[in-house]
């Protein structure tokens, strides 16, 4: 105990040498990123940290106990930030080892003619900043998977609108892989839309899907099932050439369900089975020269 | 014991399910409404199961049995205002109700009998 006090005395004293070899070393070295940190800002985390650092220390060196407890947060804060700017996981932690040698150095300054201290020392030093390493890059790889998390939290929801075309027709056009949470995402959207909207074709665009194995397949059957109980009919429009042969390959089943190419198909059909109809307006007699006119029936 | 009404609307028999199944009383209603169908030439049943918020997979085959056996018996049924809860139970328990016609409410499923209707009695007979 008193040994690793009197390190933590030795490293208080010789403070401001310790923190300028510390800056100077994450100046040099090869993680440095000096689009993402200026050095002035460098310096002043560090100073804060070692401050933080040497206190904890003058207590003890178990990064368990509650005196470590400020540091941790502030390496906690640290990675967070850092892992939010765009820094690696090794650029990060560089932090903190980067310590290891202007401490080392100090300690064999302080050790040089006693091997024994030197090595237990030099072993406390490693221990401590091994550990407090490992700290910071758990915590980056927290905030990275929080990011992670939260964005497929926004993809899933931004990515399934259910958009109304016509009276009693609503298309939902779908972008990205279908696996099953957002199968059910998608399908509990759909109904719901049936159920506000009285819908009685379902129109989904499979265009923005970029593979349809066998499962896709079954979460779209499922989809449409659903969608059938609630009394409304689905087209799958969107089905690409490759998408058209895979289904084919695949043995996949849709017989029971209408398919086309384009969704304006899928929306003439719809229009039919819901009995509507759009015309081209009348064209005035300065535009009956136009193209368009063979179906117009007027003019 | 609990008895789910069977109301006879011109044609067609309406059956609005607004107690928890229980088994017995599924059982019940079938027999009931196979007799009914047969009683008065009903063209048509609307199973109205909007108020019915838990299925399983006995309320479901029990559902497909009532088409089943009104289409036996020349009924077409048509099952109205599912909720999309229970839609999703039915496919995810497999049952996806083929055969089984389906309106969102009780005037397209009313609607859904009538062109129904329209289109058998061209093609057979009127009784």
């Amino acid at each position: 105990m008193s040994q690793k006090t009197q390190l933590a005395s030795d490293i208080r004293d010789q403070q401001d040498r310790i923190l300028n070899d510390w800056v100077n070393y994450q100046l040099s070295a090869m993680t440095m990123r000096r689009d993402l940190l200026k050095e002035q800002e460098l310096r002043e985390v560090s100073r804060d940290f070692l401050n933080l650092f040497v206190t904890a220390l003058e207590d003890n060196a178990d990064i368990s106990t509650p005196s470590w407890k400020p540091s941790k947060e502030f390496l906690g804060e640290l990675s967070r930030t850092r892992a939010l700017q765009g820094f690696s996981p090794s650029e990060t932690a560089m932090f903190v080892f980067s310590l290891k040698q202007p401490v080392f150095d100090l300690v064999q300054r302080q050790h040089q003619h006693d091997v024994k201290a030197l090595a237990g020392d030099l072993w406390t030093m490693t221990v401590l900043l091994d550990k407090l390493g490992l700290y910071t890059t758990e915590t980056y790889q927290e905030s990275r998977e929080s990011i992670i998390q939260r964005q497929q939290q926004e993809m899933l929801e931004l990515s399934t609108p259910v958009v109304q075309l016509w009276d009693e027709v609503l298309a939902l056009p779908l972008i990205g892989t279908l696996d099953s949470s957002r199968t059910q995402v998608v399908m509990e959207a759909l109904l719901q839309r049936i159920v506000e909207t009285g819908a009685k074709i379902a129109i989904i665009d499979i265009t923005g899907v970029p593979t349809v194995d066998t499962l896709v397949a079954q979460h779209l059957m499922k989809t449409v099932s659903a969608a059938r109980l609630m009394g409304a009919d689905c087209v799958i429009s969107g089905i690409r050439p490759q998408i058209a042969q895979t289904i084919v390959h695949l043995g996949v089943n849709l017989h029971d369900i209408v398919t086309k190419a384009t969704l304006a198909d899928a929306f003439r059909v719809a229009l039919q089975r819901t009995g509507a109809s759009v015309a081209k307006a009348a064209l005035s007699a300065h535009g009956t020269t136009a193209s368009g006119d063979d179906r117009g029936g007027g003019n | 014991m609990e008895r789910i009404p069977i109301l006879k609307m011109g044609p067609y028999l309406l059956v609005t399910i607004q107690v928890d199944m229980h088994d017995r009383v599924a059982m019940t209603l079938q027999d009931e409404l196979t007799q009914q169908i047969v009683a008065h030439h009903a063209r048509g049943v609307l199973l109205d199961i909007s108020s019915v918020n838990v299925v399983d997979s006995f309320i479901g085959r029990m559902i497909g049995n009532i088409a089943g056996i009104s289409r036996v018996l020349d009924a077409e049924t048509v099952v109205v205002g599912m909720r999309p809860a229970v839609a999703i139970t039915l496919v995810e328990l497999g049952m996806a109700l083929p055969g089984v016609r389906t309106a969102l409410n009780v005037d397209a499923g009313m609607a859904l009998l009538k062109s129904a209707g329209r289109i058998a009695t061209n093609g057979r007979p009127a009784r």
